[in-house]
C-alpha cells in the first residue's frame, strides 16, 4: 500500500484524534480502552447472522396473511349465504395469496430462477419448506375456487353442472380457508424456530399476531371494498382486541438483553408504533363508530409492525450480547 | 558437544531431537516412547513438546469418503501462530471470492467474520490474562537493562495473552442449516460433514437465520455466484479424492488437524489435559454435545469462555422451538376460524 492511500491517511486522523481526545468514535476503532477492547463477544461482532430478506418479505407476510384469512370469511360467508361477500374475499384470497404473495417470495430469493426448488423435497422440520407448500396448496385451492364461484354466481352453465359448480367451490373454498390459516399463521413459525433471539424467545406469540392481523386485515379491507356487515365489524372487533392484549403481553414479558431490540432502538418503535395502531388504535376508532378509519389503522398498523420483526431480527441478530442472555434461558 | 547442546535443551526446555520411530507411536496423542532408553535423557515425567510424538493426521492420503468414516477438525489455538495460511489456502483452493479489502482494527484481524466469501477466519484475541507458565512481559516498553524477574513482576501486574484460532463451519451433529433447507440443497456428506450443492440452492436465506454460529450467509451482489448460500465445504472435493482439507494440509503448526472424528476427540482430551498440568488452567476444549446440536465435527480447544471467540456457549438447533411455535400457529388458526363462524352466526 502507498503511504497516500487513503487507508494511511485514514490511520494518520486516527492517531492525531486519539491524541487529543483520548478517543476515537467510530467502527472498528479501539484506541481510548488500550490494546484490550471491552466489548461483548468477539470484538463486538454478530454471533448468529442477522437476516438476510429485504422489503419483500414483510409484504409477503402482511399479504399472505391477509389473503390466507380472506378465504376463511369467504367460507363463512358463503356458509351463512354472503354470496357477494364471498366472491370479493376469494378475489382478494385469489390475487393476494396466489399472484402478489409468490411473486415477492420469487423476488426475494437470491437466485429467483431457481424458485421451483422449493418444491424439490418436503421437510416437515423446516418451516420454509412447509410454508412453500401451504402457499402452493392455497393457491391451487383458491383460485379453482374463485372460477367455480363466479361461473356459478353469473349461472353460466345449465342446470346439474350449476349444481355440480356449487358443490365444487364449496370444497375449494374449504380447502382455501384450512390451508389460508396455516398460510396466516406459519410466518409466525418460519422466523420463530431460528437462532434469533428476539424471534425465539416470542415464537408463541408471533403465529397469533400473525394470525390474528392477516384475519383482521381481511376483514379491514373487505369493509373499506363496501362491505359494511356487522360480522366482519365483529371481526375487527376481534382482531383489534387480541392485537392489544398481545400489545400487553409483549410490554410485560421482556426478556433483559435478549430481547432487547424489541423495546430500543428504531426496530422497537417500529413494533411499538404497529401494535398500537392495529390494537388499541383500531379498537378505540371502532368503538366510536368510524369503522373506515379503524380499517386504514389497522392495516397500516399491520404492515409497520410485520416490518418491525424484521427489523428486530436484524437487529437482534447482530446483537452479541442478546444471543448470550438468550442461551441462559 | 552437540550431545551436550541437546541434553541442555532437552533437560530445560523440554525440547527433545530425537526422531521418534514411527512404529512406537501407533496411538494418537501419546507421546511416543524410545527404545533403548536409560541411558540417561529418558524423561517420562517432564512436560513434552507440544505435538511431539503425535502421528501427523494432516499430510497423508486417505480414504474416509471410500469407508464412511467420521472425519472432523480439531483447531487447537495454542501452536496457532496467527499465519493465516489457512484463510488463504481455502480462498484460493475453492476459489472463494475477494470480498472487499476493509480495515477493522481489531488487533490483526481484517477479515471479520465468517461468511458466504470467508469460510477460515482467523481470530486474534487480546485478552488481560496470563497464558499458562509463559512469562509475556508487560504492555509498555521496559528498559531494556532490567533482568527477567522484572518482567514477571510486571507481568503479574499487567498481564496479558494472545490467542489466535482459527474459526470454520462447525459442521454440527445436528445441522440447524440442514434442517432449515427447503430445497434439500444442503446435505450431510459420506464423512459426516456438511455440504451446500450450489447449483441446488436458490437462496431464500433461511439457514443464515437458523445457524446457531453465525457461520452460513448468502453471497451479496455483485460478486461472483451471487444470490446462493455458501460456507465452508469440508473439502469435500478434495476428500473424495483422498486428499486432506487445504486448511489442514497448509496449516504448518497443525493447529489444524485433520482427521478421524473419534481420533480427535481422544486427542483433544489429551491436549487439555495436557496443557491443564502445564498451567493453561481455563484450557477446556468447545464441543457442545450437551446441547441439542449434540457436538460438532470441527470442534475447538479454547483458553477461557467461549463468549469471547464469539462462541455461543449454548448453542441450540432451532428446530426444537417448532413444537411450541406450531401449537400456537394451530390454536390461532381454530380460533380464527371460531371467530369467523360465530361473526356470520350471530351478526347476520
Amino acid at each position: 500500500m502507498t503511504p497516500n492511500s487513503p487507508s494511511e491517511k485514514r490511520l494518520d486522523e486516527l492517531r492525531e484524534e486519539a491524541w487529543k481526545e483520548g478517543v476515537v468514535a467510530g467502527k472498528g476503532v479501539d484506541v481510548a480502552g488500550g490494546p484490550i477492547p471491552r466489548k461483548p463477544g468477539y470484538y463486538g461482532q454478530a454471533v448468529v447472522k442477522p437476516p438476510v430478506w429485504t422489503w419483500e418479505v414483510p409484504f409477503y407476510f402482511f399479504f399472505g396473511g391477509m389473503a390466507g384469512m380472506s378465504a376463511v370469511i369467504a367460507t363463512g360467508a358463503s356458509i351463512f349465504h354472503h354470496l357477494d361477500l364471498a366472491r370479493t374475499a376469494m378475489w382478494i384470497a385469489s390475487i393476494a395469496g396466489a399472484i402478489l404473495s409468490p411473486i415477492l417470495l420469487i423476488m426475494d430469493l437470491g437466485r429467483p430462477r431457481l424458485f421451483l426448488n422449493m418444491l424439490r423435497v418436503f421437510k416437515h422440520r423446516s418451516a420454509m419448506s412447509m410454508g412453500a407448500w401451504i402457499l402452493t396448496a392455497f393457491g391451487a385451492c383458491a383460485v379453482p375456487g374463485l372460477i367455480a364461484l363466479e361461473l356459478n354466481a353469473h349461472q353460466i352453465f345449465p342446470g346439474t353442472l350449476d349444481q355440480l359448480l356449487r358443490v365444487a367451490a364449496g370444497i375449494f373454498i374449504c380447502g382455501a380457508a384450512i390451508f389460508g390459516t396455516l398460510l396466516a399463521t406459519y410466518t409466525g413459525v418460519l422466523i420463530g424456530a431460528t437462532a434469533i433471539p428476539a424471534w425465539f424467545l416470542h415464537r408463541t406469540q408471533l403465529p397469533i399476531h400473525f394470525g390474528t392481523a392477516g384475519l383482521g386485515c381481511a376483514a379491514a379491507l373487505l369493509e373499506l371494498l363496501g362491505h359494511r356487515i356487522a360480522a366482519l365489524n365483529f371481526l375487527g372487533f376481534y382482531a383489534a382486541g387480541v392485537e392489544t392484549a398481545l400489545l400487553i403481553w409483549l410490554s410485560v414479558d421482556k426478556h433483559g438483553a435478549a430481547d432487547r431490540a424489541i423495546h430500543e432502538h428504531r426496530s422497537g418503535w417500529l413494533i411499538r408504533i404497529g401494535e398500537v395502531l392495529n390494537g388499541p388504535l383500531a379498537l378505540i376508532l371502532r368503538f366510536f363508530g368510524l369503522v373506515p378509519l379503524a380499517a386504514i389503522s389497522f392495516l397500516i398498523g399491520a404492515l409497520v409492525s410485520r416490518f418491525g420483526w424484521i427489523a428486530v431480527g436484524r437487529v437482534s441478530g447482530s446483537d452479541p450480547e442478546a444471543v448470550f442472555a438468550a442461551e441462559r434461558y | 558437544m552437540a550431545v551436550w547442546c541437546a541434553r541442555f535443551f532437552e533437560s530445560n526446555l523440554g525440547l527433545r531431537f530425537t526422531r521418534c520411530d514411527q512404529n512406537d507411536s501407533t496411538r494418537l496423542g501419546r507421546p511416543c516412547g524410545r527404545a533403548g532408553g536409560g541411558d540417561g535423557l529418558e524423561r517420562k515425567d517432564q512436560q513434552s513438546m507440544i505435538g511431539e510424538g503425535i502421528q501427523s493426521t494432516n499430510q497423508r492420503k486417505h480414504s474416509y469418503v471410500r469407508d464412511n468414516v467420521e472425519v472432523g477438525f480439531f483447531t487447537d489455538p495454542t501452536v496457532c501462530i496467527g499465519c493465516k495460511a489457512c484463510e488463504v489456502a481455502c480462498k484460493e483452493w475453492n476459489q472463494v471470492p475477494d470480498d472487499g479489502y476493509v480495515w477493522l482494527g481489531n488487533s490483526y484481524d481484517n477479515t471479520g467474520h465468517l461468511g458466504a466469501s470467508t469460510w477460515r477466519h482467523v481470530m486474534f484475541l487480546e485478552q488481560d490474562r496470563a497464558k499458562g507458565n509463559q512469562i509475556a512481559g508487560p504492555m509498555g516498553l521496559l528498559n531494556p537493562q532490567s533482568d527477567l524477574s522484572a518482567v514477571a513482576s510486571a507481568e503479574a501486574e499487567d498481564p496479558f495473552r494472545w490467542v489466535f484460532l482459527s474459526d470454520v463451519c462447525k459442521h454440527c451433529e445436528e445441522a440447524g442449516c440442514l434442517e432449515a433447507c427447503p430445497t434439500g440443497s444442503i446435505v450431510r456428506t459420506e464423512v459426516g460433514s456438511v455440504l451446500v450443492q450450489d447449483d441446488v440452492c436458490n437462496g431464500c436465506g433461511y439457514c443464515v437465520v437458523s445457524c446457531p454460529f453465525g457461520v452460513i450467509d448468502r453471497r451479496p451482489q455483485p460478486l461472483p455466484d451471487a444470490g446462493g448460500a455458501f460456507k465452508c465445504t469440508f473439502c469435500y472435493d478434495r476428500q473424495k479424492s483422498g486428499l486432506v482439507p487445504a486448511c489442514a494440509k497448509v496449516c504448518p503448526t497443525e493447529s489444524i488437524v485433520f482427521g478421524r472424528l473419534d481420533d480427535l476427540r481422544a486427542r483433544g482430551a489429551d491436549r487439555v489435559r495436557q496443557l491443564q498440568q502445564s498451567g493453561y488452567n481455563d484450557a477446556q476444549l468447545y464441543d457442545p454435545t450437551e446441547t441439542t446440536v449434540r457436538g460438532i465435527h470441527a470442534f475447538f480447544l479454547i483458553l477461557g469462555e467461549p463468549e469471547a471467540y464469539g462462541l455461543p456457549p449454548k448453542p441450540q438447533i432451532p428446530t426444537i422451538y417448532l413444537k411450541s411455535a406450531w401449537t400456537s400457529a394451530f390454536a390461532t388458526a381454530i380460533a380464527s376460524i371460531i371467530a369467523t363462524l360465530l361473526a356470520f352466526a350471530f351478526f347476520s
